[in-house]
């Protein structure tokens, strides 16, 4: 028990050899590059896949955790192949977590890559630390879905903001700010 | 691991949208840390045991950016051959700072973005994509020289300065700003 008036601070981790992630990226070195932190982080469990065709293919029949794709990539590339992920019913997991990792790092390509139903989005160079922070952030801050005529991926409203004055493009009343609780939260409450 | 257990999600349906809560299946992988869990510092540590190869990568990679020219220069810049080019050039893009060669990283974006940003790529002098292509080659096998990364840049800043004009030449009144370059490690 914390003494009182003090909040307690709860460490938590990853148990990362519980997680299997599939890496696609049609450079050698990049995925050896991942292959290398994955394994340090602890996972056991790294597939690869060398162009998007092949890492759909690897998808299906592997049906990893966490999915970490390149942008750029012969045959089809991450943003197609996020799409094709990315449809309901087509697959045994449309909610997957998709990591982007690529060179990009415009806003015109962020907003390309969340529209197309990325979770989360990480501009090379690739540093431990900030790989490390996007798998922590899918893990512990789980977004519900959002599914439109247009859309269906992650919430793109990452916060929802109280002060905000603009037209509310969702239609549908209140309950449709639906925040769940993060694992974080839970852990701590739980403390 | 993956689980095999099918769990369906929670659909909220509304006028225009449907907010679906999925099974959150990576809710088992949260554990409490340990303070002397540190996996970040392990991860670097390994990255840094692997830097002995960086150079040698960085070197097969300048060789396809060599290849991907040659296919260039002998078929002009079609779609194939020109997104080849590009590809390895957005390769080295995006891990040459990882490889300790920050340099290269913004010399291979500048061909990058001459690609991209050109209305009709074919119009690219194949003298630009050489000079971009043979700094690369410069830049990586000098990078041990004492003074090495003065020139480096000033070959680089040469280099944007010509693309820039280039771009503004092919229709662009105001082209897009680059960033700074970052600074490269001492």
């Amino acid at each position: 028990m914390p003494p009182a008036g003090a909040s307690a601070i709860v460490m938590i981790r990853i148990d990362f050899n519980r997680l299997r992630f599939l890496v696609i990226d049609d450079n050698a070195h990049m995925r050896r590059i991942l292959r290398t932190l994955l394994h340090s982080f602890g996972t056991r469990e790294v597939y690869e896949a060398e162009d998007g065709a092949a890492g759909l293919e690897a998808f299906t029949h592997i049906i990893p955790d966490i999915v970490i794709t390149d942008w750029v990539m012969p045959i089809f590339d991450g943003l197609e192949l996020t799409q094709m992920i990315r449809q309901p019913g087509a697959n045994a997991n449309p909610y997957v977590p998709i990591i982007m990792l690529t060179g990009y790092s415009d806003k015109r390509r962020v907003i390309a890559a969340r529209d197309a139903g990325v979770t989360e989005f990480l501009a090379k160079p690739i540093s431990a630390k900030a790989l490390y922070h996007r798998i922590m952030n899918i893990v512990v801050n789980p977004r519900p879905f959002i599914r439109t005529s247009t859309y269906f991926g992650p919430d793109r409203r990452r916060n929802v903001n109280l002060n905000y004055v603009g037209v509310e493009r969702r239609k549908g009343g209140k309950a449709d700010i639906i925040k769940q609780q993060a694992l974080f939260d839970k852990v701590k409450s739980s403390a | 691991m993956a689980s095999s257990k099918t769990q369906k999600p929670a659909v909220a349906r509304f006028a225009d949208h449907e907010v679906i809560t999925p099974p959150h299946k990576l809710g088992r992988v949260v554990a409490r840390a340990t303070a002397d869990d540190d996996p970040v510092a392990r991860a670097e540590a390994a990255l840094a045991q692997l830097s002995s190869q960086f150079t040698d990568w960085m070197n097969d990679e300048c060789e396809q950016l060599d290849r991907a020219r040659e296919r260039v220069r002998e078929a002009g810049m079609g779609v194939q051959p020109r997104e080849a080019l590009f590809r390895v050039a957005h390769d080295i893009k995006g891990q040459a700072v990882t490889l300790g060669f920050p340099l290269v990283a913004e010399v291979a974006g500048g061909l990058c973005r001459l690609i991209e940003e050109t209305r009709d790529p074919r119009r690219i002098p194949l003298r630009l994509i050489d000079q971009h292509v043979d700094a690369v080659r410069a830049i990586i096998r000098e990078h041990a020289r004492p003074h090495a990364h003065a020139v480096a840049d000033k070959l680089m800043l040469s280099l944007r300065a010509v693309s820039e004009e280039f771009l503004r030449h092919e229709g662009k009144d105001a082209p897009v700003p680059i960033a700074s370059p970052p600074l490269a490690p001492k």
